[in-house]
C-alpha cells in the first residue's frame, strides 16, 4: 500500500488495477502544496512510474476542498532568484512527469482548488469536479504578485483557449462548477454520489483528448497574440497600474514571447522568480497573511449565531441584515413602520438574485429575512445590531430597553462611527457588554468590520463579536473607542486635504488622478462625491471637534447649496445616472507629486497618530484595517509599511515646507520618530 | 337532517393566536405573491411572537385550493421553508371554498384524538396565479411532438397541429363554478335571491356597509391581525386592497350584473372579490399549553359539516350552524357574534332570511321553529369577503381568526363562525374565548 510515515499521500489500489492518490495534509486543516508534500508526491511518481498502474485519481480527503495551493509561507522563505527557480522547477517537473505518465490521470476536485492545485489538475489528462455550490477553481496567484509558475499559465492557454485563460489568471478570480464545465477547464460536473464511478468510468474508457479548437489556434497565431496582449494590458491598465503591479505584465509578456513554445516553462518559472522578490509580491504576500491573522481573531471564541435582530432598515441596517441573511442566518429586521423597511426588501431581494443561484436558494434567503415592526425578533436573538440614527440618547433608550429583553448570553452591537462606546453603554447595568461592530459600504464588498471596544468593555464579547464577523465572511478588526476609530479617522484628513487642494484652485480631476496614480483605487473627491457631502461633512465636524482641525469651507457651502454627490447628481462632479461626467482636460495647477505628498503625508500623519494612541493593536493590524476597509494601495503592504520605506529627515522637511505653506494642519506627529528611528 | 355528534369528543382544543397577510385584490397590477410565499408572511411572523420555535410544531395542516404547480402538498413545503424538523408531518386539505376552516377541523381532530400537540393550520390561496391551461387538444399533440424522434416524424406531428388548441382553460374561471348543476357561483346567487325575495339595492346596502365596516376596522384598530406583506420592488401592504372607502350607492348601482349578464342583480361591487391572501393559527392541547407556558385566546367547540342543493349552495351555513345549535342547546342571543363569509351579498341575506321563515326551517333544517334573525350588528362587524375579498383557501381561516379578534376586542364569550361551499355544503365553528391575550 503506501508510505507509513506519510503526512499527505495515500495511495490505494483498487480491484480495477486503478491507483487513488488521497491528498490528506496531516499537519494542517487544509490541503497545501508544501515542499514536504511534494517531496512525497515525488516519492509516489517514482513508484507509478516504475509500476504503472491501469489509471490514476487524485483527490483529497479534506472535506473542505481539493487543494488551496502552494505554500505561502514557503514563498518569504526563498533567499534569492535562484532559490526561487529551482524551487519552481522542482514542482513543475513533478507536474511534467505527471503529464507524461503512461496511464489516463484524472483529478476528483470538490470544494476549492486553488493556485498550485489547480495547475495540478490541469497536469492530468482529465478533470472531474463536483456539481455543487461548494466548488471552486482559481488561478488566483495575481493577487500575491505573482502569476501561475507550476506550468498554469502553458497548460491553461492551451485548454482553455488564451482568452478565458488569461482572464481567469489576470483576474484570479474562481470559476464556479457550472463555469468551469463551460470554459472546458473540467471534463464532467457530477453529484457526489456519481464522482467515483464517474473517476472510474473515464479512466477504463480514455474518452478522446483532443480539446483544441481553431479559435484557440487562431488566437494564439504569433501574429495574432501581439493584438491580443496589447488589448489584454489595455484592460489591466486601469486596475492595476505597471508601476505598482508589475505581475499581470510579466505574464501578458511571457504569454505573448513563449505561447506554443518549448520554452515558455522554463520562462515561465524564471518569471514567476523575478516578480516573488519583487517589493510588490513580498508587500501583498504580507496581505495575505494579515488576512489570515485577522481571521485568526475570530477563532478566539466559539460563538456562533443563528438568529441576528437588526434595529434600523436604513442603507446600513438594511444591508447589514441581507448580508447576514445571505450568509444563512435568520435575521429580523427592525424599524418604525414598513415603509422604512420596505426599501431594504427590496436591495436584498436584488442581492440574492445576483449572488444565489439557482433561485431556491434565493428564495431560502428571503424567508430567512423577516420584516419585524413590532421586535418580536429581540428575544430570540443570539446578536442585536443597533443601526439607528447617530443619536445618543435615541441608543441609550434603546440599549437600556434591550438590556433585560435579551438572553444573558446575547450580543449587544453598535453600528455606530461617530458617538463613543462609552457614553452609550453608560446607561446599562453591565456597560461591559456593548461593542461596537461597525461596518463599510457598501456591505456586500467591504470586508473589514472594526469590533469597536472601550476601557471597560469584557474581552469575552470582544471575542464574540469577532468570531461573529468571521462567521458572516468579513475581517475583524479591533479598535478602540475614539473619534472615527481607524478607518474614517485616517481617510478624513486626506478627504479634506482633497476639498481644500479645490478650494485653492487645483481642478479635481488632478487631485483625483494623482491619487490613482499613487495607487489608491478610488479617488478621493469621487470617493466624497459617492459617500456624500453632506455625510463626510458630518463625520468631518465630529472629527475636528474633537481631534482639532478645520473643515474646509468648500465642503460646507456644497451642503448648504444642497450639492450632496452622487445622489443629487452633483458634488465636486457631476453625474448622469450614476456615473460620474468628469471635466475634460484642466491642467493641474502644481506637480502630481505635490498633490500626492499633500494627500498621503496627511493620511499617513493620522495612522502614526493612530497607532501611538493605540486606536489599533499593531502596525500590522493598521496596516490591514487601512487597506480592507480603504482598498488602500495593497501593493505598498499598508500605510505603515510604505511609511517604513521613507526617510525620517527628508519627511520632516516636507512636513514644515508645507506647514508654512498651508497652515498648522501639517504637524508631524510624535509617532513618527518612533517608527523611522 | 342527521344531527350528529359534537365534534371533538377527545381532548380540547385551543387557539393561541393567529395571524392573516392584507387580503389583495387580484387586479393584475402589482407584483404577485405566491401561495406559499403568502402563508410563509404569516407563518413566520406569528411564530416570531410564540414562545416556541419551529422545531416545536408537530403537524401543519392549510386549507388550499388552487396550489401552483411546484407547490404539491404545500402544506409540507410551508413547513420546510418555515424551519420545522424534517419530522414534522404536513398535509393539504380541500373542501373548496371552506378548506381554511377544514384545516382547522383536521388540526382540532388531531389534537383531541391526542395524534398532535401543536399544529399550524390555515388557509392559503393566490388566485392570481390560478393555472391557464393548455386544453386536452394541446396536450395531445404536445406528447406527441415529444415522442417524435426524427425529423420526418416531428414534420408530420407538424401538420396535425389546429388552431383550436390554442384556445386555453381558464382555470379561475372553472373553478368558480359547479360541474354538477351547470351553473356558476353567482348564478347559484341570483337563485337564492330569487327565492328569498333580496333586491338589487338590498344586496348594494349590505356591499357597502361590508366596505364601511371595514374601513372602520382599519381606522379604528381592530384589524391588527394583518401582518404586513413586502414584494420584491420596494412595495409593502398592510391593508386589504379591495377595501373601497369611496363607495356609493350611486356607483354600485351602476355596475352591470356579472353572472347573469342581461337580467340579474348579481354585481362585481355586491360579490366577494377575487383576491389572494393566507392567514394562519396556532391550536395546541392542553398539555402543549403547559409545556410551552401558552395562553390560549379561544376554545374550539364545536364543528360541523353539511350538504344541500349544489344549485342553492348560499344557504350551506345555516345548514351547517343548526345541528351545532341544537345539540349545545344554543338560541340567537346566546351567541355574541358571527361570521358568515360574504361569497355574495345576495347570500348571506338569504341565510339571515332563511333562518326566519319557518316553513324553511321545519322542511329543510329539522327544526320546529324558526332559530329567528341574526341581528346585524353582531354579524360580520367588521366587514367580510364582499369588501375584504374571498381568497377561497383562505377565507375559511380568516373568519375563525376574527372571531377570535373580535371576541377579545369586544370582551364577549361566543362566536360562531360559518361558510357557504361551492358544491353544495355548509361549514360552521363554535369558538368560545379563554382569557389568553393576542402577542400582537
Amino acid at each position: 500500500m503506501s508510505d507509513n510515515g506519510s503526512q499527505f499521500w495515500t495511495k490505494e489500489i483498487d480491484t480495477q488495477e486503478i491507483a487513488w492518490l488521497h491528498l490528506d495534509n496531516k499537519t494542517g486543516s487544509v490541503n497545501t502544496l508544501s515542499s514536504k508534500a511534494l517531496k512525497e508526491f515525488e516519492q509516489l511518481l517514482h513508484e507509478l512510474e516504475q509500476d504503472t498502474p491501469k489509471g490514476v485519481v487524485i483527490l483529497s480527503d479534506k472535506p473542505g476542498g481539493f487543494i488551496a495551493g502552494a505554500d505561502v509561507s514557503e514563498f518569504t522563505q526563498l533567499e534569492n532568484e535562484d532559490e526561487a527557480i529551482e524551487y519552481i522547477l522542482f514542482a513543475q517537473s513533478l507536474f511534467d512527469r505527471l503529464e507524461t505518465l503512461d496511464c489516463p490521470t484524472v483529478a476528483l476536485i470538490h470544494g476549492f482548488c486553488m493556485g498550485g492545485g489547480t495547475e495540478l489538475a490541469l497536469a492530468c489528462r482529465y478533470r472531474i469536479a463536483k456539481d455543487d455550490s461548494n466548488t471552486r477553481i482559481a488561478l488566483p496567484e495575481i493577487k500575491l504578485g505573482i502569476h501561475p509558475g507550476y506550468g498554469g499559465s502553458v497548460r491553461s492557454t492551451k485548454l482553455l483557449g488564451p482568452l478565458a485563460a488569461m482572464d481567469m489568471m489576470l483576474t484570479g478570480r474562481a470559476l464556479n462548477a457550472r463555469q468551469a464545465i463551460k470554459t472546458g477547464l473540467v471534463d464532467h460536473i457530477v453529484p457526489e454520489r456519481h464522482m467515483k464511478n464517474a473517476a472510474q468510468q473515464i479512466v477504463l474508457e480514455k474518452p478522446d483528448t483532443s480539446r483544441s479548437k481553431l479559435s484557440h489556434k487562431l488566437l494564439s497565431h504569433r501574429l495574432i497574440r501581439p493584438i491580443i496582449a496589447k488589448q489584454l494590458r489595455k484592460r489591466v491598465m486601469r486596475k492595476a497600474p505597471a508601476a505598482h503591479y508589475p505581475a499581470p505584465y510579466a505574464l501578458i509578456d511571457l504569454w505573448e514571447k513563449y505561447a506554443n513554445s518549448e520554452y515558455m516553462m522554463k520562462n515561465e518559472a524564471k518569471s514567476v522568480a523575478k516578480l516573488i522578490g519583487s517589493t510588490t509580491a513580498q508587500n501583498l504576500i504580507r496581505v495575505f497573511f494579515l488576512q489570515t491573522a485577522m481571521k485568526e481573531k475570530g477563532k478566539l471564541s466559539e460563538f456562533k449565531a443563528r438568529h441576528v435582530h437588526v434595529i434600523g432598515a436604513g442603507i446600513m441596517g438594511g444591508d447589514i441584515a441581507a448580508w447576514c441573511a445571505y450568509k444563512g442566518l435568520t435575521v429580523t429586521l427592525q424599524d418604525q413602520t414598513p415603509e422604512r423597511i420596505a426599501p431594504a426588501i427590496k436591495r436584498a431581494a436584488r442581492l440574492f438574485s445576483k449572488k444565489l443561484k439557482p433561485s431556491r436558494l434565493a428564495r431560502a434567503a428571503m424567508d430567512r429575512l423577516i420584516p419585524d415592526t413590532e421586535g418580536n425578533g429581540i428575544e430570540k436573538a443570539d446578536i442585536i445590531i443597533e443601526a439607528i440614527y447617530e443619536d445618543l440618547e435615541a441608543k441609550q433608550q434603546l440599549f437600556k430597553s434591550l438590556e433585560n429583553r435579551v438572553r444573558p448570553d446575547t450580543l449587544l452591537c453598535t453600528n455606530t462611527s461617530s458617538i463613543p462606546l462609552e457614553e452609550i453603554s453608560s446607561v446599562l447595568d453591565k456597560p461591559e457588554r456593548l461593542t461596537g461592530l461597525h461596518f463599510f459600504n457598501p456591505v456586500d464588498r467591504m470586508q473589514l468590520i472594526e469590533i469597536v471596544h472601550s476601557g471597560n468593555t469584557d474581552d469575552k464579547y470582544i471575542n464574540d463579536t469577532s468570531s461573529f464577523a468571521v462567521q458572516i465572511g468579513k475581517l475583524p478588526l479591533k479598535v478602540k473607542s475614539s473619534p472615527g476609530f481607524l478607518v474614517n479617522r485616517v481617510l478624513m484628513p486626506y478627504l479634506l486635504e482633497a476639498a481644500f487642494m479645490v478650494q485653492e484652485g487645483i481642478p479635481a480631476t488632478a487631485i483625483d488622478h494623482a491619487a490613482l496614480d499613487f495607487g489608491i483605487p478610488m479617488g478621493p473627491i469621487e470617493l466624497a462625491d459617492k459617500v456624500g457631502l453632506d455625510i463626510c461633512l458630518s463625520v468631518a465636524e465630529i472629527l475636528c471637534k474633537h481631534l482639532g482641525g478645520n473643515v474646509p469651507d468648500i465642503l460646507n457651502d456644497r451642503v448648504t447649496s444642497g450639492n450632496l454627490g452622487v445622489k443629487t447628481e452633483r458634488g465636486f462632479y457631476e453625474y448622469h445616472k450614476g456615473k460620474v461626467v468628469k471635466p475634460s482636460n484642466d491642467k493641474p495647477t502644481i506637480a502630481m507629486h505635490l498633490i500626492q505628498d499633500r494627500l498621503i503625508l496627511r493620511l499617513l500623519n493620522e495612522a502614526v497618530a493612530c497607532l501611538r494612541e493605540g486606536v489599533v493593536e499593531s502596525e500590522e493590524m493598521l496596516d490591514a484595517g487601512i487597506i480592507f476597509g480603504t482598498g488602500f494601495a495593497p501593493f505598498t503592504g499598508g500605510p505603515l509599511q510604505y511609511l517604513h520605506t521613507l526617510k525620517l529627515d527628508i519627511q520632516e522637511k516636507r512636513f514644515n515646507e508645507f506647514n508654512e505653506k498651508y497652515g498648522g494642519r501639517f504637524q508631524m506627529d510624535k509617532g513618527w520618530e518612533n517608527l523611522l528611528c | 337532517m342527521k344531527t350528529t355528534k359534537r365534534a371533538y369528543s377527545g381532548k380540547p382544543v385551543y387557539i393561541i393566536d393567529g395571524n392573516r397577510t392584507p387580503f389583495l385584490k387580484a387586479d393584475g397590477k402589482s407584483e404577485k405573491f405566491s401561495a406559499s410565499d403568502l402563508a410563509m408572511t404569516t407563518s413566520r411572523a406569528l411564530l416570531l411572537r410564540q414562545g416556541f420555535d419551529a422545531s416545536d410544531i408537530d403537524e401543519v395542516i392549510f386549507g388550499c385550493v388552487m396550489p401552483g404547480p411546484d407547490e404539491a402538498n404545500i402544506a409540507r413545503i410551508i413547513a420546510l421553508r418555515l424551519g420545522c424538523d424534517e419530522n414534522t408531518t404536513a398535509w393539504t386539505v380541500q373542501r373548496n371554498c371552506a378548506s381554511g376552516m377544514q384545516a382547522i377541523d383536521s388540526a382540532a381532530q388531531s389534537i383531541s384524538q391526542g395524534r398532535a400537540d401543536l399544529v399550524l393550520a390555515g388557509g392559503t390561496e393566490s388566485m392570481s396565479l390560478a393555472p391557464v391551461l393548455f386544453n386536452q387538444l394541446m396536450v395531445n399533440w404536445l406528447s406527441s411532438w415529444a415522442r417524435s424522434r426524427n425529423v420526418s416524424s416531428k414534420l408530420q406531428t407538424a401538420f396535425k397541429f389546429r388552431l383550436a388548441m390554442l384556445s386555453p382553460i381558464i382555470g379561475l374561471l372553472r373553478g368558480l363554478s359547479d360541474p354538477v348543476v351547470g351553473l356558476s357561483m353567482g348564478q347559484t346567487a341570483e337563485k337564492l335571491a330569487f327565492r328569498f325575495g333580496i333586491t338589487r339595492e338590498q344586496m348594494d346596502q349590505f356591499s357597502l356597509q361590508s366596505h364601511q365596516r371595514l374601513a372602520n376596522a382599519h381606522d379604528q384598530g381592530r384589524m391588527k391581525e394583518v401582518t404586513p406583506i413586502y414584494d420584491s420592488n420596494g412595495h409593502y401592504y398592510i391593508e386589504d386592497t379591495g377595501l373601497r372607502r369611496d363607495g356609493s350607492l350611486e356607483k354600485l348601482a351602476r355596475l352591470k350584473p356579472a353572472f347573469d349578464k342581461k337580467f340579474g342583480l348579481v354585481s362585481a361591487g355586491n360579490s366577494a372579490q377575487i383576491t389572494d391572501g393566507a392567514a394562519s393559527l396556532f391550536l395546541a392541547s392542553e398539555s402543549a399549553v403547559k409545556k410551552h407556558k401558552l395562553a390560549p385566546m379561544a376554545r374550539l367547540m364545536d364543528t360541523q359539516w353539511a350538504g344541500l342543493d349544489p344549485s342553492q349552495m348560499g344557504l350551506g351555513p345555516v345548514h351547517a350552524m343548526t345541528p351545532i345549535m341544537k345539540r349545545n342547546k344554543l338560541s340567537i342571543d346566546d351567541i355574541d357574534f358571527w361570521e358568515i363569509n360574504e361569497a355574495f351579498s345576495a347570500q348571506v341575506l338569504s341565510c339571515q332570511k332563511a333562518w326566519t321563515d319557518t316553513e324553511y326551517c321545519q322542511q329543510e333544517l329539522g327544526l320546529k321553529e324558526p332559530m329567528g334573525f341574526i341581528p346585524e350588528d353582531k354579524l360580520n362587524i367588521d366587514g367580510g369577503g364582499v369588501s375584504i375579498g374571498h381568497p377561497v383557501g383562505a377565507s375559511g381561516a380568516r373568519i375563525v381568526l376574527h372571531l377570535v379578534n373580535t371576541l377579545h376586542q369586544c370582551d364577549a364569550n361566543r362566536g360562531m363562525a360559518s361558510l357557504c361551499i361551492g358544491g353544495g355544503q355548509g361549514g360552521a365553528m363554535l369558538i368560545e374565548k379563554t382569557e389568553g391575550t393576542s402577542h400582537e
